[in-house]
């Protein structure tokens, strides 16, 4: 009856008993609301104006100071400290200062994300907790701002795709080229408005990491959520970690009740590039040879640990291009330490790599890394668009780690596997 | 009322690029609308103009400060064959009208234009043509009518 997670997590976080339709408002519970340092200025100013009688619902709120940060010029600091001031002034005690990480990394890695919660945020990459079996999803600020003043918020419950990926992944092949792979296949629109989930033993047998990297990138085939359904990896990973229960939740209707179905086999799967100006416009690594200026390691998408063991694996014992800047920004401030603790920092640092604290910096073209006109950067991002790094002259190429890492070593992005070559 | 012809996939770092992002204030916003992809925009736009699309407008981003940017500029209305769904759910939210109608290919840049939000109809006087567009589902027209969310929530209040 209740097929897909997203309709089964909605209903219940709207308190209905019966079986909701697709395409039917209601008006659900949610479990946290995110801000971050350009969001949640705006969302505050919004709950200024409401002039609440009670107070807000700041048990729910979660604050993290990390696009901007540290301050890239005048402007970004009196944001950053207006969203402090307003941390203070409304009691949050879910604030998150500067160098402690990317918001989502931070939200996984802090115990909030978990399975069967409806969490809202304001940033488009919030689907990222789906990997967790959560129902979350981006927003804007001023219905931050309501939610945070009322516990709720309206959604249209969305059709879900599902994505089954049978199968072995070949060597260097990652999250992100599954991800890249369905993009590329599906486009940019593929999935507005809808939920994806996904299946398969190749899902299975990913890491949580590489699971966030794929639901992570669900809003750029227009996906309203991209849900993994949970399982030990994810239990083992909360162990300790998460905050208050919870309750997964799973799919449990017939195939029939998707929208779509759609099978790939993972031994097909290369890996993958996406050529400016969209994360749909695919093509295999190997067929590129383009030289770059710039890669980029981090960001949301690719900057956890098991990514930084990627690339230092291949760049150890190596020096990178001397026509390349290598830029490496750990996620969080707990993967920036657990690459010292490793030895990555040491690789990257003797490879002539770039490293510094966490901050989205120049995965939005904020700071630490911009791109100059006419440049081309390979990145381990999740946007390419006209401009995102830079200039609006300026190219990005999106991979997986050990793509960046490659590309770095020889100048130009490569396949991997052409390194052994 | 003017139309602004936009092609596919316009994403939210084209309508406001992210170093402008430093404030949340729709007319502070308006002067970077779209600052990159054409320039003469917050030049030129006039109160009431009116942005006609192709699919997935708005795509990228969640940054409520692109609808806030177009609202600033005195944008009535963005016509497009579909939105991505935070831009669309902003919009909605702050009162930005937005249309869902396929009719990239009939309504030219320049284009005069007049919409009657109640009946559904498009009328462009340039091409002395009309189009029927299918008007929002009723929750979200109420919200448009209290002038956005938080008016809609202080009235039930
Ligand atoms: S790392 Fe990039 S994509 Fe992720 S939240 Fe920051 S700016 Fe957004």
């Amino acid at each position: 009856m209740m097929p897909t997670i997203a309709e089964k997590i909605l209903r219940e976080k709207a308190g209905k008993g019966e079986k909701v339709e697709a395409g039917e408002i209601l008006e659900c519970e949610v479990d946290y609301i995110m801000v971050n340092d350009i969001t949640g200025v705006p969302a505050f100013e919004v709950l200024d104006e409401l002039e609440l009688d009670e107070e807000l619902k700041k048990e729910l709120v979660v604050v993290i100071q990390d696009h901007y940060v540290p301050n890239k010029d005048v402007d970004s600091a009196e944001q950053a400290k207006a969203l402090r001031d307003y941390a203070r002034k409304y009691g949050i005690k879910n604030y998150f200062e500067v160098g402690k990480g990317i918001c989502h990394q931070v939200m996984i890695e802090e115990g909030f994300a978990a399975p069967g919660r409806l969490i809202i945020g304001a940033d488009s990459h919030t689907c990222s907790y789906g990997a967790l079996g959560a129902f979350s999803t981006g927003i804007g600020s001023t219905e931050a701002a309501a939610a945070m003043a009322t516990g709720r918020l309206w959604f249209k419950v969305p059709t879900t795709q599902k994505f089954v990926i049978d199968g072995e992944l070949k060597q260097y092949v990652m999250g992100k080229d599954i991800i890249l792979h369905i993009i590329g296949d599906i486009g940019v629109s593929g999935s507005l408005y809808k939920s994806q989930e996904f299946y398969g033993t190749a899902i299975e047998k990913l890491s949580l990491s590489d699971r966030i990297t794929i639901s992570n990138m669900a809003v750029e085939a227009g996906a309203k959520a991209g849900i993994i359904p949970p399982d030990e990896k994810v239990f083992e990973f909360l162990n300790g970690r998460v905050r208050g229960e919870y309750k997964p939740v799973y799919a449990d209707g017939p195939e029939s009740e998707y929208e779509e179905v759609f099978e790939y086999n993972a031994s097909e799967i290369v890996p993958t590039v996406a050529k400016p100006f969209s994360p749909d416009n695919t093509a295999p690594a190997s067929e590129l040879d383009v030289p770059i200026d710039q890669a980029y390691l981090g960001s949301c998408t690719n900057g956890r640990i098991e990514d930084l063991r990627v690339a230092a694996a291949i760049l150890m014992g190596k020096k990178i291009s001397p026509d390349v800047r290598m830029i490496v920004v750990p996620a969080s401030k707990r993967v920036l330490e657990q690459a010292l603790e490793e030895g990555l920092i040491k690789i990257f640092l003797a490879a002539d790599a770039f490293v510094c604290g966490p901050t989205c910096g120049a995965c939005l073209g904020g700071h630490m890394g911009v791109l100059a006109s006419g440049e081309c950067c390979i990145s381990t991002t999740n946007r390419n668009f006209i401009g995102r790094m830079g200039h609006k002259d300026s190219e990005v190429y999106l991979a997986n780690p050990a793509v960046v890492a490659a590309s770095a070593l020889k100048g130009r992005i490569i396949d991997p596997r052409e390194l052994e070559i | 009322m003017r139309i602004w012809k936009f092609e596919h996939n316009v994403d939210t770092d084209q309508i406001i690029p992210a170093e402008y992002l430093t404030t949340g204030d729709a007319k502070k916003l308006a002067a970077h609308a779209f600052a990159k992809a054409r320039p003469e925009f917050s030049k030129e736009v006039k109160e009431g103009d009116v942005i006609v699309a192709g699919e997935n407008f708005g795509c990228g981003s969640s940054r409520e400060h692109a609808p806030r940017a177009l609202l600033g500029a005195g944008i009535s209305c963005v016509i497009a064959r579909s939105f991505a769904r935070i831009f669309f759910r902003n919009s909605i939210n702050i009162g930005l009208h937005l249309i869902e109608a396929d009719v990239f290919d009939k309504i030219e840049e320049g284009d005069e234009i007049e919409i009657n939000f109640e009946a559904g109809v498009i009328k462009n006087f340039t091409k002395e043509e009309e189009y029927k567009f299918k008007p929002l589902p009723e929750f979200m027209q109420k919200l448009l009518d209290s002038g956005g969310l938080i008016n809609y929530i202080i009235k039930q209040k």
